[in-house]
């Protein structure tokens, strides 16, 4: 059963501590002997679900803490590190959600963000100013698509893996609305946005240690122009997990920014103009015109 | 760590067997009505034409991280029990030996023979047969040995191929005089095939071994045993080589492994001689690490 599928809570079986049963017995039930060994439900209450016990996940904390600083390429381990540390704010962040109708309209229809559900043509008709619009401008000038994440692991109940999923898929909805490039330095001052905001331990962490393997003068940079920033703007901001951004494709950039209460960063530091941008989103609205002309 | 496009792009999971979940409350899938011969894969029930493949899909995706995982999962104990098994052996004792050493994809076993034969015995006659169902281990193993003296010499071979069908042109009957595989035979579909090709290739006198995962009678120990294979082994493949798949493959494939008894009386009943039905010098095999793996030795008459 899928994350979008899968009912509320999860039913969880009470872990039994049995004698091994004799080696004889093969297939399924020597593994539910086995897993029972680890002291640990085995049923997966969503697709992707690895249930862990408490020593495991401590286990996975560690290592993966160890492994993403030491490979930060591995996406998958400071995805699993997220999983596994989320814990305690999990809960509050979908009650955060409940609160309101937006909220409720999220946790009820568990969109996703991914290359089949954006579609960005569609989104280059939109007029100039729209959030659509801004969000594909922003992509074109960093050179990303709305990529597939890592999916979510390691935490038990199912809405909570999905809010998490929503978090992370989300992340370049706040890069746009921050007006935020994906460098370096630009990526930590959005993860203490981010830890201002929404209160992760991951994004917390990378905040902590991410600064590390900044140059001294970025470092500075960082430190007394974009913390301060992130730090009030994050913490006066609307939560941002309730906000339905595929809802508001069509609402204007600024007015969207005033309701959540964001204000705009000390500039950054960008791979392309703005204007080549802008350009290629041209370009790109263009082709969906003439697509769309030429079906018609 | 910040997600960087190229973090986003690694970000894609690369399971080995996407199309073959874990279903964990479902029962054996559905089986072909015409493929009435299952396996066991892990855990899994599964047809026996597919276990070859999903293996192979298994060692494909940890060929590249083999040792170091080997390290971990056994804290470096594998290298004792292989020194130990090339020690019991004596390659080269009684003059030059022709050995093959099957599923010895990343050579191992095959280096440990050649150096013993060298140092001990200032034997360099003696050469080895690398023999391995799957290329990528193969390949590892031929970067290994070009770090050493043996590498384009005719000390050392490298052949893909299926140890239980194993080609009867390039291995003839009665060539070999010793045939080692470790940690290999609980990957195979059946046993008793690797066995008796084993029994056609080695010359009469010859000796078959076979390092292998085995059974930890201790209860005490195996309770420790168990709890360290099925938790952490799975996790540090997760951590090590982003594939816990494979390595719960792994785990599971011991536990299906049969006990040190029945394995021996199996290696009797494909035709070789061995020791008496114990644990032990004089016996049919050896327990290393209170039976978390044995070596089992037979004699071809």
């Amino acid at each position: 059963m899928s994350l979008a599928t899968s009912v509320p809570r999860a039913a969880r079986h009470s872990s039994i501590w049995s004698t091994r049963a004799a080696p004889a017995l093969a297939g399924p039930r020597l593994r539910i002997l086995h897993e029972q060994a680890r002291l640990k439900s085995t049923q997966p209450a969503y697709e992707g679900h690895i249930p862990l016990n408490t020593f495991e996940a401590g286990f996975l904390a560690v290592g993966s803490a160890l492994m993403s600083l030491a490979n930060p390429r591995r996406g998958d381990m400071v995805a699993a590190l997220g999983d596994v540390t989320s814990g305690p704010v999990l809960p509050r962040l979908r009650d955060a959600m409940l609160e309101s109708p937006e909220g409720r309209r999220i946790l009820k229809g568990r969109p996703r963000v991914n290359s089949s559900t954006v579609d960005m043509n569609k989104l280059a008709l939109l007029p100039e100013g729209t959030f659509g619009r801004a969000y594909v401008t922003w992509l074109e000038r960093c050179g990303v698509t709305p990529d597939t994440r890592e999916p979510v692991h390691y935490v038990d109940d199912p809405e909570l893996a999905y809010v998490l999923l929503r978090y992370r898929e989300c992340h370049d909805f706040y890069h746009c609305i921050c007006n935020l490039p994906v460098n370096v330095e630009s990526e930590l001052a959005l993860k203490f946005f981010e830890f201002a905001n929404l209160g992760l331990p991951m994004a917390g962490f990378a905040a902590a240690f991410g600064h590390l393997r900044l140059t001294s003068a970025k470092r500075q940079r960082l430190f007394s122009e974009f913390v301060p920033w992130a730090v009030k703007c994050g913490s006066s901001a609307k939560s941002l997990i309730t906000v339905h951004w595929e809802e508001r494709w069509n609402q204007n950039v600024d007015e969207l920014k005033r309701e959540l209460g964001i204000w705009d960063p000390p500039e950054a530091r960008w791979s392309r103009p703005l204007s080549e941008a802008k350009a290629a989103t041209e370009k790109r609205q263009k082709a969906a015109e003439a697509q769309l002309t030429g079906q018609s | 760590m910040f997600a960087s496009n190229i973090a986003r792009r690694a970000c894609r999971t690369n399971r080995p067997f996407r199309h073959c979940r874990f279903n964990h409350n479902q029962p054996t899938p559905n089986q072909n009505q015409e493929s009435s011969r299952a396996t066991h894969f892990g855990f899994q029930t599964v047809p026996e034409e597919q276990k070859e493949s999903l293996v192979k899909n298994v060692f494909d995706s940890v060929a590249s991280s083999y040792d170091l995982m080997n390290d971990a999962m056994s804290l470096g104990i594998h290298r004792l029990w292989k020194d130990e098994l090339v020690s019991l052996l004596k390659p080269g004792a009684r003059g030059p030996q022709k050995c093959i050493d099957v599923a010895g994809g990343t050579g191992d076993i095959a280096l440990r023979i050649l150096d013993h034969a060298r140092e001990r015995y200032a034997d360099r006659e003696t050469a080895v047969d690398v023999v391995d169902i799957n290329g990528e281990m193969l390949r590892e193993g031929f970067k290994r040995f070009k770090k050493t003296m043996y590498h384009n010499t005719p000390q050392i071979a490298f052949q893909e191929a299926n140890a239980q069908a194993l080609p009867t042109e390039r291995f003839p009957d009665n060539t070999y005089d010793l045939y080692t595989i470790a940690f290999g035979i609980r990957n195979c579909t059946s046993i008793p095939d690797v066995l008796k090709e084993a029994h056609r290739v080695l010359k009469p006198g010859g000796t078959f071994a076979c390092l292998e995962f085995s059974r930890v009678n201790n209860p005490l120990l195996s309770t420790v045993y168990d709890q360290y294979s099925f938790s952490i082994i799975p996790l540090l493949g997760t951590i090590l080589a982003g594939d816990r798949a494979s390595y719960q493959y792994l785990v599971e494939s011991i536990r299906n492994f049969p006990p040190q008894p029945e394995f021996a009386q199996m290696i009797v009943d494909a035709g070789f001689t061995t020791g008496g039905m114990f644990e032990g010098k004089g016996g049919a095999w050896r327990d290393l690490t209170f039976g978390v793996a044995a070596i089992h030795t037979g004699v071809k008459v």
